[in-house]
């Protein structure tokens, strides 16, 4: 098994302490850390989604693959070039306005930030002038808006027209989700997909990555 | 100890389909099911309705009515979906599920618990967002009771909803869960509890066990209310038989009944 395989391993097993050590020694062996990355860290997390979608594995133990995988990240994302990281594409995500849960958006965000997104957390109750805001600021790929409540669902809503209100529409790709939310909603509010569950998200989220920037 | 039957509601896809197409035999047979399984009270939630939630919810409240005559809790975030279905209740004291101490939440539905005296379910829940810990529940509650004081609530019908969060993600959101329960219990001992039960085991494997351990630790404690499923009688089963175990249950008739209408088959 390479350094690199065992460094996967590492993050799949959700071992932090084996997770730091072999990404530090990958890095005094000289190895590139676009490679750790790709080769070693996101590689594991490579393992862990589709056993979590399959009903493999479970929150927990996402949650301790991805503090594995982050623990070698802050080892290694200093070395990355300012070329490497431009290639990492930008995903704004918040719970909406009126809405305080944060239990989901914080499970997205711990995955997509797993998955190599640079993810940009608005937190919970972002107005949708605050949505537009981080759109200007960061330039995100894509949008993704978090509601658990029957009463917030048509924020989102809110937030879309107001994104198109202010000539950013086209410029972003849309997500949403949450469990009172359904496909034909995404359909009917106007946003690009639904997604119904962070692994969904992931997914989607990546298919929308330019083949160009993806490798 | 009392039941709400939660299987009404709009997000659950057969009942959604019911609802579209007016078909009022099974919503009445959902209705009918879960009061013969022992709810106290039916829920009704078509929250998901975004687009017509009012009509929708007039529609379900008079439509279970034609088939059983118990009360009903109305269930909606959405303070003109609870006015219309309390409106149309025709049996009992209505329950309202739910308010939270957020100001605009507040004001918006209290007037509604004082105009039809009904059960109130509290979220312990402000504007500063989802509780963590036993102490940030306390101190909404506390908030909250003083509140209902001052509006003419009685003790006998508030029910504080601790909001209970997945213990996949918050490994102690059990345990702050029945501290809040302790304390609440101690400091206001005329309130009543109620709370769902699915949440705690989210994202973690065979969730009925740790649903029906969960009862059993939360009635430990003082739990008094439960918004259930309760046609599922592996869970019945456990409440009678907690019940029991705790001293409310008189000769322990209501365990000795559920055996014999065969609710603990090994």
């Amino acid at each position: 098994m390479s350094e690199f395989e065992k460094l996967a391993e590492a993050v799949f097993a959700g071992d932090d302490d084996q997770a730091q050590e072999i990404t530090r020694k990958l890095i005094d062996g000289g190895a590139s850390p676009m490679e750790i990355v790709n080769k070693g860290l996101l590689a594991g997390m490579d393992i862990v989604a589709p056993k979590f979608k399959a009903g493999e594995m479970f929150i927990p133990e996402v949650m301790m693959s991805a503090k594995a995988l982050s623990e070698g990240m802050k080892l290694v994302k200093p070395l990355l070039s300012a070329a490497d990281a431009a290639g990492m594409a930008t995903f704004v995500m918040g719970t909406v306005k009126g809405d305080l849960h944060d239990i989901g958006k914080n499970l997205v965000v711990m995955i997509l930030e797993s998955s190599g997104f640079n993810v940009v957390d608005l937190g919970v109750d972002v107005a949708p002038e605050q949505f537009v805001a981080a759109i200007k600021e960061h330039k995100p790929l894509i949008v993704g808006m978090c509601a658990l409540l029957t009463t917030t669902m048509m924020a989102m809503k809110d937030t879309i027209d107001c994104i198109t209100a202010a000539g950013l529409r086209d410029s972003v790709r849309i997500l949403i989700g949450g469990a009172p939310l359904y496909p034909e909603f995404a359909e009917k509010i106007g946003a690009d997909g639904y997604c119904v569950d962070a692994v969904a998200c992931k997914e989607m989220a990546a298919s929308f990555i330019p083949a160009k920037i993806r490798n | 100890m009392l039941i709400v039957g939660e299987l009404i509601n709009t997000s659950r896809k057969a009942v959604n389909e019911a609802v579209d197409n007016k078909n009022a035999r099974y919503i009445q047979q959902v209705a009918l099911e879960q009061v013969e399984a022992g709810a106290n009270y039916v829920d009704v939630n078509c929250g998901n309705k975004v687009f017509d939630e009012v009509e929708t919810m007039k529609w379900m409240v008079n439509t279970i009515q034609e088939a059983v005559h118990v009360p009903l809790c109305i269930d909606s975030p959405n303070p003109q979906a609870l006015a219309a279905g309390l409106e149309l209740v025709k049996f009992g004291t209505p329950m309202i599920n739910s308010i939270t101490d957020e100001a605009a939440r507040f004001e918006a539905v209290i007037p509604l618990v004082q105009k039809y005296k009904a059960k109130i379910v509290a979220l312990c829940m402000d504007d500063r967002g989802m509780p963590d810990t036993a102490a940030d529940r306390l101190r909404v509650v506390a908030s909250l009771h003083a509140k209902f004081m001052a509006a003419g609530v009685n003790d006998d019908d508030i029910y504080f909803d601790p909001l209970i969060k997945p213990v996949s993600s918050v490994g102690t959101a059990g345990v702050e869960v029945l501290e809040t329960i302790r304390q609440v219990k101690e400091q206001y001992p005329g309130v009543h509890f109620m709370c769902g039960l699915s949440n705690v085991s989210y994202g973690l494997p065979n969730r009925k066990y740790l649903n029906r351990l969960f009862v059993a630790q939360t009635m430990t404690v003082g739990m008094d209310g439960y918004i259930l499923n309760p046609t599922d009688r592996g869970m019945m089963g456990l409440i009678y038989a907690a019940k029991t175990l705790l001293g409310q249950d008189e000769y322990c008739m209501g365990y000795i009944k559920a055996h014999r209408k065969g609710f603990y088959p090994e």
